[in-house]
């Protein structure tokens, strides 16, 4: 069977994954997925700042002071986040100023700082990294099938090459609208869930309670 | 009909637990208890005699719904065929056009039969889709779900229907429906727990989905080469004086000889309807009065603060009832009584909050030219906190005339 390290590495792509089971970073899949090539540049920017933060904070994880280490975790996960920002504000200016504050953000998303307090704080080096890497995997995992759905639907292309004929240019494709408003995002992400859950029923939380059972057929 | 129960009772071990078709089971109590009543009786208590059930309500919504179903067929293709009087045309484009020669039937205005058939060919394939297209999601769901299939479909069908454009794509009717009965009903495990109205649902899906068409800017015309703004976007431009230059009266409005959605034209109609809704006690008279109430204050508290800029502030309130799908929204969506407030005092809340934010989306927001359809969804979200804090409130009340 896998070892700890595949387990590790491929556990967050389906399994595990931060987006559809523990429902984390929601906010930036939200925001930046009205493009398939911001989407794109999001993951990456997650991925360096997640395998970094894991591997810097499981390299010094014996020499934090347990009382502070969340204020530790956060200035080093902030200085990656600028360092990325301005990298990116550096190579990649259009793409960039597209995503606006959500590459600030990503200080915030939950997932980099749930990572770096749940497995760097306890973990070598090398096996932190590659748990920074399986995360970042599954949240690109998801962001890239969202980005694809809503620029596909939404504006009829990909990575911004038409590839549904629109019909404002004489094609039979009618773009839907919805598809750039963030609540289609919201829409895609629980239709990914409900699939995803439907496939691997261990993931199906159990009801919390009934009210009472309305008909027959619904027991518990 | 014996012949029937006894066709029925034969092929119902089929259906039963065991029986080859038993992921059908929810088909065959459909037609069973359509023909008949159903055979479950309540097993334990409270033992409540009464002839109502949700079979029941939602037969009366429909028949509720038929002056306005009666409106949107001869108003269809009387505007229709006053368009084409206008621009001289011969024959419609199409297969309508095919039905309508081969039948012979013409394209006088004038004659109710003519607008009729007209609009009947409009009517019909929009109503077709929807309920092909949701009822085949509903079997999907009872079968898998393991659920009745509730006639409350036929409501949303409707409904859902009345409030599309004639002119709509089919293949876009198909997705509205879609959306509103799989994410807004079923997904929350089907009738009864759905917290947003399924036929606004979809209505509001396809409304975002397809801005274009669905803005609610320019009329909905089933005539090509015709063009013109709705009269609410008229009022937003010009205000009253734009409506009235346009050639549009209040008794015009009120009768509903105007473009519009299907069903929602006219407000005549809709009162009709919602007379047989409070006569027959399916819906609640308060939440109908809430939103009317809410509707004339707000819009008489826009006509006080009055603007220079805005020229939709001086509307005055009997042009709000008519103009829109404000009386269709008011009498058939809000009252919908699994997503509306359940308290006495919720639903005055309930109505109030519809039919204030109404005005206010109409008024204020430049961006939407009607807004009962915003207004009805966001009102149903907050129908439990609603509920709740009345319930709060009676339980404080008790308190302290008890203790």
């Amino acid at each position: 069977m896998a070892g700890p390290t595949t387990k590790v590495l491929f556990d967050p792509l389906v399994n595990n994954n931060p987006i559809t089971l523990q429902i984390l970073g929601i906010c930036s899949a939200l925001a930046v997925t009205t493009t398939l090539k911001g989407s794109l540049l999001m993951c990456l920017a997650l991925t360096a700042v997640l395998v970094f933060a894991n591997g810097t904070i499981s390299m010094i994880r014996h020499h934090i002071p347990g009382n502070i280490r969340i204020i530790v975790q956060m200035t080093i996960i902030a200085s990656l986040v600028i360092v990325t920002d301005q990298f990116l504000k550096a190579f990649a200016a259009e793409t960039s100023k597209q995503l606006s504050v959500f590459v600030g953000l990503i200080i915030t998303n939950c997932i980099v700082l749930g990572r770096a307090e749940a497995f760097a704080t306890k973990n070598p080096i090398g096996l932190s990294m590659l748990d920074g890497l399986g995360n970042a995997m599954g949240y690109s995992l998801i962001l890239i099938i969202v980005g694809t759905l809503r620029e596909l639907l939404g504006s009829g292309s990909l990575l911004g090459y038409p590839v549904l004929p629109l019909s404002t240019a004489g094609g039979w494709f009618h773009p839907i609208g919805i598809m750039l408003l963030p609540p289609s995002a919201f829409f895609i992400i629980g239709l990914l869930i409900w699939g995803l859950r439907t496939w691997k029923t261990e993931q199906v939380e159990k009801p919390q309670y009934q009210i009472h059972q309305v008909h027959r057929t619904e027991v518990i | 009909m014996s012949r029937l129960r006894r066709l029925l009772d034969r092929a119902q071990p089929l259906f039963t637990k065991g029986g080859p078709y038993e992921r059908f089971n929810a088909l065959f109590e459909v037609i069973d208890t359509f023909f008949y009543t159903p055979a479950d009786v309540t097993g334990n208590a409270p033992h409540v005699r009464d002839g109502i059930n949700v079979k029941r309500v939602m037969a009366w919504v429909v028949i509720a719904a038929l002056p306005c179903v009666l409106m949107a067929l001869w108003n269809t293709g009387y505007q229709a065929n006053t368009i084409m009087a206008g621009l001289g045309m011969e024959s419609a484009s199409g297969w309508r056009g095919v039905v309508i020669d081969g039948l012979g039937i013409g394209y006088d205005p004038q004659s109710v039969w003519a607008s009729a058939w007209h609009g009947l060919l409009y009517f019909l394939p929009i109503y077709l889709v929807t309920l092909l297209v949701g009822g085949l999601w509903e079997v999907i769901f009872a079968a898998v779900r393991n659920h009745e299939i509730n006639e409350d479909f036929l409501v949303t069908s409707m409904l859902f229907t009345l409030t599309l454009p004639p002119s709509i794509p089919l293949w876009q009717v198909a997705l509205g429906i879609s959306f509103g009965v799989v994410i807004a009903k079923e997904v929350f495990g089907g009738t009864g727990k759905n917290f947003l109205n399924p036929a606004l649902a979809g209505r509001a899906f396809i409304f975002f989905a397809f801005p274009a068409q669905m803005s609610g800017d320019n009329v909905w015309t089933v005539v090509d080469g015709y063009s013109g703004a709705t009269p609410l976007a008229l009022a937003a431009v010009g205000g009253l004086e734009a409506v009235v230059n346009a050639g549009i009266t209040w008794s015009q409005s009120f009768f509903g000889q105007l473009q519009g959605s299907l069903g929602e034209t006219s407000t005549l109609a809709c009162l009709l309807g919602a007379a047989f809704l409070l006569y027959s006690q399916v819906a609640s008279w308060r939440i109908m009065a809430g939103v009317l109430a809410g509707m004339i204050a707000t819009s008489l508290l826009f006509n006080l603060i009055g603007s220079q800029t805005n020229s939709m502030f001086s509307l005055p309130w009997h042009w709000h009832l008519v103009l829109g799908g404000f009386a269709f929204g008011m009498v058939f969506m809000a009252t919908d009584p699994v997503t509306a407030a359940m308290t006495d005092a919720g639903r005055w809340i309930y109505g109030l909050l519809i039919g204030a934010l109404t005005i206010a989306i109409r008024v204020a927001n430049p961006a939407y030219p009607e807004g009962i359809m915003l207004a009805i969804l966001f009102a149903n979200i907050f129908a439990p906190l609603i509920d709740y804090f009345v319930g709060r409130a009676n339980i404080k009340r008790r308190m302290r005339r008890n203790a």
